[in-house]
């Protein structure tokens, strides 16, 4: 029989709570080996896409979910890592170094906005790094010498090792798999670390966490740093495979949709952040799927129930024309938010954990397990 | 000399703008510590309302107006059953993120509803101007100054001097204590939505001559809107449209004397001083946590 719960503080730290887990990644791991020589190259460049979001989502998470610190400007960062590569590149820097430059700038940069951070919470961080963003994004375009403004910037095929790796390769595909699991192998071991435990212990409870003898200050910023660094990272591999980079591609409605990426995958695991940027990902070809396809179906559905051929055939171009409407995905993003956070806060790798524990706890499962605590706020302006 | 005045007198009517959305933000923020991310999708929707009530229904410009703002203050209640209350006392981020979501779905819907072109109400405001020696003041941005004036005194009478005021600013101090004390929470915040859906609206028939009714109008000028409210101190009714006359004013000065490009990222590079330097604003109060 095996233990349902942590018996002990060895099974907490445990990569791998048991052999299953061995078996599962080792399947996922093969898949995601063979997939690129065996998948359409659409899905490929789909997952290559999978794999940078789902970089920033384990990033963002880190300073989000674990240390508790709210962040819309995410963006900047991605683009303050994009436009590095895209500089450096120029110059022909080797990619490695601008990799490593692109990671540290951003991780520098995002440091210096942990600073002033310090002293803000809540809503005054979030509108902080909205500000912050908007002036990086406002500095890409102005700052020609550098980022060519807004005509946007080339960025020129990966060169390692004297090999060309295009962006559409299966080399480029491994080389963000292999970023995306270093980063949450880092992660996972980050979190195991006093100084993962110092973010979560902030996340739970800032003055907890200082009279236990935290520096919150000193983990805000590291986190903060290591957040942005993350993402800095994420960002050369977005410059490199969408080969061009402009200012406009790097707006609030960017850093929303990473905000998105772990709201809906669940901002506890980077499980999560995988999830959410499959979901993120996989939304736009889910539309036009939506517009092409559906119509015809739900036409067919009326048909069936004994609605006339004239009838269907009106339903049909007033669903296709309701599908095909510009603003939908907006729409369908909005009621997505919504929804996931009135019903389902923990996202879908939380939904995941509950199904499992149910069926593992068979008639022992009780709700409140992952009961979400009220705290009928006392004013933030008190605290 | 003229030109400065000039660049005063209409910084002074933008931000008086930005002023009347960051008055929503206070309201809502003033009574539920909610920052109420969809601010400005309610005020373009305030605008669609009106201009389907005037320009397509064909009411007279005051019936509309006045049709508008119920029609909004109702929806204003529906928002806040439907998206808020269920998650009103869980974290703050959770709340900010289903107002973004309800932005979101908001802009959208009325972009597919009413189309994606600029729209246009006609107003008794829209022509004409006033002159006071050579300085020219059009009548339409006469009136947004004019209703921001009125509807800041009238709203901080309302917040400081009537019972529903006080049970307002009860509610947000500590929302269980003042449940403790009889007040009826739930439907203090829901009548705080109404009320700041109804603000939003008055701003977009104002705004409507000006800058006429799109989708993303509100998200546009509701972003502008919150380096007012935090300057004024996101709690305080004056606060707000100080701020927003500062903003408005930093901005137009900063469009003026500045190289291009300052003009966008000025009110930005405010806000971020301010929360610096005194994040608490100009007329927040500031006090301890106590554990």
């Amino acid at each position: 029989m095996r233990f349902m719960f942590k018996t002990d503080y060895e099974d907490d730290i445990k990569l791998f709570p048991h052999g299953g887990y061995i078996v599962t990644y080792g399947i996922l791991l093969a898949f995601l080996a063979v997939a690129p020589f065996v998948l359409s190259s659409y899905l490929v460049s789909q997952m290559v896409f999978v794999f940078i979001y789902a970089t920033v989502g384990v990033g963002l998470m880190i300073l989000t979910g674990f240390t508790g610190q709210a962040s819309l400007g995410h963006a900047a960062f991605l683009a303050i890592g994009a436009y590095t590569a895209g500089y450096l590149q120029q110059y022909n820097v080797p990619f490695p170094v601008y990799f490593l430059v692109a990671g540290v700038l951003t991780g520098t940069v995002g440091a210096m906005v942990g600073f002033p951070a310090l002293r803000l919470q809540g809503i005054y961080l979030v509108i902080a790094t909205i500000s912050f963003a908007f002036i990086i994004e406002e500095i890409l375009a102005r700052w020609e010498s550098v980022t060519h403004g807004n005509e946007g910037m080339r960025v020129k095929a990966l060169q390692f090792l004297g090999t060309t790796v295009s962006r559409d390769s299966p080399s480029f595909y491994f080389l963000c798999l292999a970023v995306l699991a270093i980063t949450i192998l880092a992660t996972l071991n980050l979190l195991r670390s006093p100084t993962g435990r110092a973010f979560v212990a902030i996340r739970d409870s800032e003055t907890a966490a200082r009279s236990m003898g935290v520096n919150v200050s000193l983990y805000k910023v590291k986190s903060f740093a290591i957040s942005a660094a993350i993402t800095g990272f994420a960002g050369v591999l977005f410059a490199h495979k969408l080969s061009f980079i402009s200012p406009e591609m790097f707006t609030l409605q960017l850093s929303i949709e990473f905000i998105i990426v772990i709201l809906i995958g669940g901002a506890f695991s980077p499980h999560g952040a995988v999830l959410g940027a499959i979901f993120i990902v996989m939304i736009d070809p889910f539309l036009t799927y939506l517009k092409d396809d559906v119509p015809g179906m739900i036409a067919a559905v009326a048909a069936t129930f004994g609605a006339g051929a004239e009838m269907a055939a009106t339903i049909k171009t007033n669903v296709a024309a309701f599908a095909s409407a510009n603003g939908l995905k907006g729409a369908i993003y909005g009621v997505i938010i919504v929804v996931f956070v009135l019903f389902e806060p923990l996202g879908l790798y939380g939904r995941w954990l509950k199904i499992k524990l149910f069926f593992q706890l068979f008639p022992l499962y009780k709700r409140a397990t992952f009961k979400r605590q009220k705290i009928y706020v006392k004013s933030e302006r008190n605290r | 000399m003229l030109d400065f005045v000039q660049q005063l007198v209409s910084g002074i009517a933008l931000g008086c703008v930005y002023g009347l959305i960051a008055l929503g933000f206070v309201l809502v923020y003033k009574a539920t510590e909610v920052v109420n991310f969809a601010q400005g999708d309610l005020m373009m929707l305030g605008g669609f309302f009106a201009f389907t009530f005037i320009g397509i229904l064909g009411l007279n410009y005051w019936l509309g107006f006045v049709g508008a703002v119920i029609a909004m203050a109702l929806f204003g209640m529906l928002a806040e059953r439907v998206v808020v209350r269920p998650i009103l006392g869980y974290p703050q981020f959770s709340i900010i993120m289903a107002t973004i979501g309800l932005g979101y779905f908001l802009r959208s819907m009325a972009g597919i509803i009413w189309g994606t072109d600029d729209l246009k109400i006609e107003t008794p405001f829209s022509q004409g101007v006033l002159r006071i020696g050579s300085l020219v003041l059009a009548y339409d941005k006469l009136s947004v100054i004019a209703a921001t004036i009125i509807l800041c005194a009238l709203l901080y009478l309302f917040f400081n001097r009537t019972t529903l005021g006080t049970a307002m600013r009860a509610s947000s101090e500590n929302m269980l204590a003042a449940y403790y004390m009889g007040i009826p929470v739930k439907r203090v915040v829901s009548i705080v939505w109404a009320i700041s859906a109804a603000v939003a609206t008055a701003a977009g028939v104002l705004l409507a001559p000006i800058t006429f009714i799109h989708s993303n109008v509100g998200l546009v000028l509701g972003l502008k809107a919150f380096p007012a409210a935090v300057l004024g101190g996101f709690g305080s009714i004056p606060g707000a449209v100080v701020g927003g006359v500062l903003i408005g004013v930093i901005e137009s000065m900063a469009g003026f004397y500045l190289p291009q490009g300052w003009k966008d990222v000025a009110p930005y590079l405010v806000l971020l001083i301010v929360l610096l330097l005194k994040p608490e604003g100009l007329f927040g109060h500031h006090a301890r946590k106590k554990v």
